[in-house]
């Protein structure tokens, strides 16, 4: 057993200080192989990741805008909205999503609205939500939570409550859109909150709000236009 | 450990991290994904399973290295090892299932720093063979898997009514949203935790109690 040990000692002696360059060189051929491994994943699985998310907005675009069965995707150049163009998505996708809104069509060819992605800081962490706008009749269709970390059974209500979302099947956003508390919905612009989540609701206001904002100039100027 | 030959060891090695070193329960390790992604029993399970690749697979990948990593830099080897398993794991849960991805969120990433995974590549993979290892990693594993379903089942049954998503007791019934919420979390590992204690003590204490007699 001694023996045994003194083995072991000797042996732990001789590997006690391996050279800097040994270390250097098991840990760059670690991270060599890692990252081999890393990259052969990730282009493996990108487009499979870009197709879910293209996919969800798609159900988005589609849900926000009833009747809705094709869309262009329009981007915002010197205040004028203009088509992007297929090869230049995927260029531009990672640059700044928020810059393109979707201009809906029904079977006819004929313009319904448009799908308008926003995000506005909730209760707990960036909302993110599309939302269907009506450019003619100047009123909001449709909205859709694409992100949120709202809290369970209280602040997801902005997006499980189904009377909440009634608020959003014809909301005219003239002057502006305005949070009233639950039940006290009387004109058109108004949103009925929802008790025991009124930042949540806050947040949602405020989104739709800043979101047309943005947007509103550029989108009666191509009505115009079109 | 010589007199007992290697296939009972094998056994005890893969039973020890169900019961009697459960992670979860008896060393408490864990306690991030434990507490924050067992909210639903299905991302308790889809966190068991991410777990139990990321773990067998770099327990693999340690314990065939054991030899060739320099001892001075093992817990750096370790950490990449573990790291670029969880990268894999996160991107095959993005692309193949977006919904779980995007419940579990950032704790996917956070596997990383699970103290399990390398408490055991230091405490085990690293000194044992292939087979002892696997068998280690399998049943810690799954035993990380089965405390991560005892939290996450009464959670979502309790908080939402229902389990893997199918409503248990209809309309009538108002969910305990706490349940669900953070502290619920803290509610149920302090209660199993109380369980288990209380049958290990109990256990202890029949043991004694036959040793005096028996002396």
């Amino acid at each position: 057993m001694s023996e045994d040990q003194n083995i072991t000692a000797s042996k732990i002696e001789e590997e006690k200080e391996p050279s800097s360059l040994t270390l250097i060189f098991a840990l760059g051929i670690a991270g060599f192989i890692s990252g081999i491994i890393l990259v052969g994943t990730y282009l493996y699985t990108l487009p499979l990741i870009e197709a879910n998310k293209a996919d969800a907005m798609k159900n988005a675009i589609f849900k926000v805008l009833p009747n809705c069965n094709s869309f262009k995707t329009l981007k915002l150049e010197n205040g004028v909205l203009v088509e992007q163009k297929e090869n230049e998505k995927q260029k531009k996708e990672n640059d700044d999503e928020a810059l393109v809104i979707y201009a809906g069509y029904n079977a006819n060819k004929k313009l319904i609205g448009f799908a308008i992605p926003g995000s506005e800081p909730g209760f707990q962490d960036i909302i993110g939500a599309i939302f269907g706008y009506d450019a003619v009749n100047k009123k909001i269709i449709g909205f859709e939570v694409l992100e949120s970390k709202e809290t369970p059974g209280l602040g997801d209500k902005i997006f499980k409550n189904a009377d909440f979302q009634t608020n959003f099947k014809a909301l005219s956003v003239d002057p502006s859109i305005v949070l009233v508390k639950s039940g006290q919905k009387q004109a058109d612009h108004e949103v009925d909150g929802i008790s025991g989540a009124t930042i949540s609701s806050k947040a949602v206001v405020g989104l739709l709000n800043n979101t047309m904002s943005i947007w509103r100039k550029a989108i009666d100027d191509y009505i115009k236009k079109n | 450990m010589d007199t007992i030959d290697t296939k009972s060891r094998g056994a005890q090695e893969f039973m020890k991290g169900i019961w009697k070193e459960n992670p979860i329960f008896v060393s408490v390790l864990g306690m991030c994904p434990a507490l924050a992604v067992t909210n639903t029993a299905m991302n308790s399970l889809a966190m068991g399973l991410a777990t139990t690749f990321v773990l067998v697979c770099s327990s693999i990948l340690v314990s065939s290295l054991r030899k060739v990593i320099p001892k001075p830099v093992r817990i750096t080897a370790y950490i990449i090892i573990i790291a670029t398993f969880v990268t894999i794991v996160d991107f095959a849960l993005a692309a193949f299932t977006p919904a779980i991805h995007k419940e579990l969120g950032a704790f996917i990433a956070l596997i990383v720093v699970n103290c399990l995974i390398l408490g055991r590549q230091e405490s085990f993979a690293s000194k044992n063979t292939i087979g002892l290892a696997i068998k280690d990693a399998v049943g810690m594993s799954l035993g990380f898997t089965f405390a991560m379903l005892c939290i996450g089942i009464p959670r979502e049954v309790l908080g939402s009514g229902s389990l893997f998503d199918i409503s248990l007791f209809g309309e009538n019934f108002e969910p305990w949203v706490v349940m669900i919420l953070p502290p619920g979390g803290f509610f149920m590992l302090g209660f199993l935790l109380l369980i288990f204690n209380w049958f290990a003590q109990r256990k202890n204490k029949m043991k004694n109690n036959l040793v005096e007699n028996n002396g």
